[in-house]
């Protein structure tokens, strides 16, 4: 019942197409609101990868940019007053950002494609689930509407939806959360993307219904060999599901590493004060350790490091010079493979 | 801070209170039960019997016609003590959040009462119900929709004081609230500033210095941590247990975050559909859960550790909880229960201690409902 093993070993059902090897590469993404009250730096330079059967979690608070990087994956980024002064997005060799409408939309839903966190506000509410379900079917591949509502018969049995012939032509309010939340995994499926986005996917759910659905997440993700980006701030899920997690503060990322090293070592003191800030179903603390002050604001990040003013390893050179994302290596200088941390004072944290 | 005035509640009242708890105590040893718990932690300041809310569901436009009813809360019974934390679980739509709003009495309940030292709250109007609601004040749960935007952070927290004006002077209300907001953590020179300029946490700080103004006794929280961010619920947890300490006071802690609830609560009680499952102190119900919902609740929780992934075992529920407009017959859990017998859908089962469990001294030797209680240990099944 574990979800776990999803190597990316696993023969792809679908013949045809390369569905191996990497998918998306992000290169220094800048994202920037221009506000009234100023520019909201929102994405500072953020480099992240996903292979083909791999699960990429981005944890970060509310504000940290998690899901406008994200958007702007998608393209579904409101520009103005968004806007991407550098950085690529390069999907299977392809730089995204430098594509025209008309090219990014034949990959919007059909290669990437999301899952957002609110079900009732992501459908429609005036349409049955089977019509928006079949939009794809007669968008992308302009099938006829009856042959599209059979495919989302199908489709919704796939994701387990007790009753699907019957419940095609149902609204959206007609079902629980749990359902709703299966109808837009279902939506997201529909043309087997290469990889999906879910946007805090469970938040929403309560924990008996949120397991059924990582659960759903994880076997689909396994049977097409897909790519998955978890944005999450549920450190529990992350620890269920990921092979690796990209940690964001303020824009940037501030720590990588395979899921297992992150929560043994953690290389970022915002890591470590995260993990030591949640209260343990197995083991009762005392008082809990809490990061002090706020997150920052994304009009007036401190400079130098942006968690310098909350880190309580701080010195002058945290508030004065940005620390880069740099491999972070054993004690003896062995590598370690896919880790990276943006602190000065990386060494003095992984190894105490 | 102590307060005189309100220890004076008629005395005719308490015999009252022992006739319904020997009616509640089904068998010897459910009685037992009852009179040895207060022995370590002295009177209850609230007790709650037999529950009920019904939500009526009507027909028709000019006349209208009671069709049905939504059964929120359908028969529960607590205690809880001076000091203590009871934290309350369960899933949404399992009625915690009615149980919150009939306590504070901004609900009326269908029956049942609420002691609140030996007197039944639900029975009282006027100005007797103004005089215990002083004492029982509520933490909301969104920071962003139960602080008027309009107000200043010192009417906003000084407002209980119009209401009550007999705890603080007129000219005196001013350096309250900025004692108040000290407290809670917050700089008194923010007196005159709006809740728009407040981030999440320090809004949740300014409700719960609202909860504080009147000097209550006990504080129900509904959901209070859980629209903040994971770095900043630490640190509101951490307030609250220092307010705790503190002023002693007694928090009902209503959370779907099961590992909030364990770290804060002295003792915990499971709901499901209208109806306590299981209750009892934190590690008889995180360590040895004997009814088969907690366990369900236990094991579906992400562990923040991917070493446990692998050997974990998990209880993963099929379909959703069931409307409480139509409840199942017999267990409300048997649907959706692996262990599901026909006696399970004839007979209701009771909230007392297991049989196999009576007289015996093990942790799992607490009140659960249901039929075939058997401990199971899901936290530590790694």
């Amino acid at each position: 019942m574990t979800i776990t093993e999803k190597t990316a070993d696993v023969p792809a059902p679908r013949s045809g197409e390369d569905k191996s090897g990497r998918l998306l590469d992000v290169k220094d993404l800048h994202v920037e609101f221009h506000t009234r009250d100023g520019v909201v730096k929102a994405v500072n330079g953020v480099n992240y990868s996903v292979d083909a059967g791999e699960t990429l979690a981005v944890l970060g608070e509310s504000g940290s940019g998690k899901s406008v990087t994200a958007q702007a994956i998608m393209g579904i980024l409101d520009m103005p007053p968004g806007k991407i002064p550098q950085g690529e997005i390069v999907f299977r060799g392809q730089d995204m950002l430098k594509m025209s409408g008309e090219e990014r939309r034949k990959i919007r839903g059909r290669k990437i494609a999301m899952i957002f966190q609110d079900a009732l506000s992501s459908l429609n509410p005036v349409l049955s689930v089977g019509y928006q379900l079949g939009e794809m079917f007669r968008v992308h591949e302009g099938m006829s509407r009856k042959e599209a509502k059979a495919k989302a018969v199908e489709l919704m049995d796939r994701v387990k939806i007790p009753a699907a012939k019957q419940r095609v032509s149902d609204y959206p309010h007609q079902f629980s959360g749990g359902m709703r939340q299966r109808i837009m995994i279902a939506m997201a499926l529909a043309l087997e993307p290469d990889l999906i986005i879910a946007d805090e996917p469970t938040t929403a759910l309560d924990v008996t219904v949120q397991a059924q659905v990582m659960d759903l997440l994880a076997e689909l993700q396994r049977e097409y060999n897909m790519g998955l980006i978890l944005i999450t701030h549920d450190l529990g899920v992350v620890a269920d599901v990921a092979d690796k997690i990209a940690v964001m503060y303020a824009g940037r990322i501030v720590e990588t590493a395979p899921v297992h090293e992150l929560y043994k070592r953690p290389a970022h003191p915002y890591t470590r004060g995260l993990l030591d800030s949640i209260p343990r179903l197995d083991q009762k603390g005392q008082e809990l350790y809490a990061i002090k002050g706020l997150p920052p604001n994304l009009l007036k990040i401190p400079s130098g490091c942006a968690f310098n003013p909350r880190c309580p390893k701080a010195t002058d050179i945290c508030r004065t010079d940005v620390p880069p994302l740099v491999p972070v290596t054993e004690r003896d200088g062995a590598e370690l493979v896919g880790r990276g941390s943006a602190c000065h004072f990386w060494k003095e944290t992984i190894h105490g | 801070m102590a307060e005189v005035s309100k220890n004076d509640e008629p005395t005719d009242v308490t015999p009252n209170v022992t006739e319904v708890e020997a009616v509640d105590a089904e068998t010897p040893e459910d009685a037992v039960a009852v009179i040895e718990a207060p022995a370590e932690r002295g009177e209850p300041i609230l007790q709650v019997r037999n529950l009920v809310k019904h939500f009526p569901l009507t027909q028709g436009v000019i006349v209208k016609r009671q069709v049905g009813a939504v059964k929120a809360v359908d028969g529960i019974s607590f205690d809880l003590y001076q000091g203590e934390t009871l934290g309350i679980v369960g899933e949404s739509g399992c009625g915690k959040s009615t149980v919150a709003k009939l306590l504070m009495t901004l609900e009326q309940a269908t029956a049942g009462e609420v002691f609140y030292k030996g007197q039944d709250i639900t029975k009282l109007s006027g100005r007797a119900l103004k005089a215990v609601r002083r004492n029982i004040q509520m933490v909301f749960q969104d920071p962003y929709t139960s602080l008027n935007p309009r107000m200043t952070v010192g009417d906003i927290i000084g407002e209980p004081f119009e209401i009550h004006p007999e705890v603080a002077p007129k000219g005196d209300r001013r350096r309250k609230v900025q004692e108040l907001l000290d407290v809670v953590g917050l700089n008194p020179e923010y007196i005159n500033r709006y809740p728009h300029q407040f981030s999440g946490g320090q809004r949740q700080r300014i409700g719960i210095a609202r909860g504080l103004a009147l000097n209550p006794e006990i504080i129900i929280c509904d959901e209070p941590v859980s629209a903040l961010d994971v770095s900043v619920q630490a640190q509101v947890i951490n307030l609250m247990e220092k307010l705790q300490d503190e002023f002693n006071l007694s928090y009902l802690f209503i959370a779907h975050d099961l590992s909030i609830v364990r770290h804060i609560s002295d003792r915990v009680g499971v709901m499901y559909l209208g109806k306590m499952a299981e209750i009892g102190s934190d590690e008889q119900i995180y360590d040895h859960p004997t009814h088969p919902y907690t366990q369900a609740l236990l094991s579906a929780v992400p562990v923040p550790d991917p070493e446990a992934r692998e050997g974990r075992e998990r209880i993963i529920l099929t379909g959703d909880v069931p409307s409480p407009a139509n409840p199942p017959s017999g267990c409300r859990f048997r649907t959706r229960c692996w262990k599901a017998q026909d006696r399970c859908a004839e007979e209701i089962p009771l909230l007392a201690i297991p049989e196999r469990f009576v007289g015996k001294d093990t942790p799992a030797a607490h009140e659960s409902a249901c039929h075939f209680a058997e401990e199971k240990d899901v936290v530590h099944a790694a």
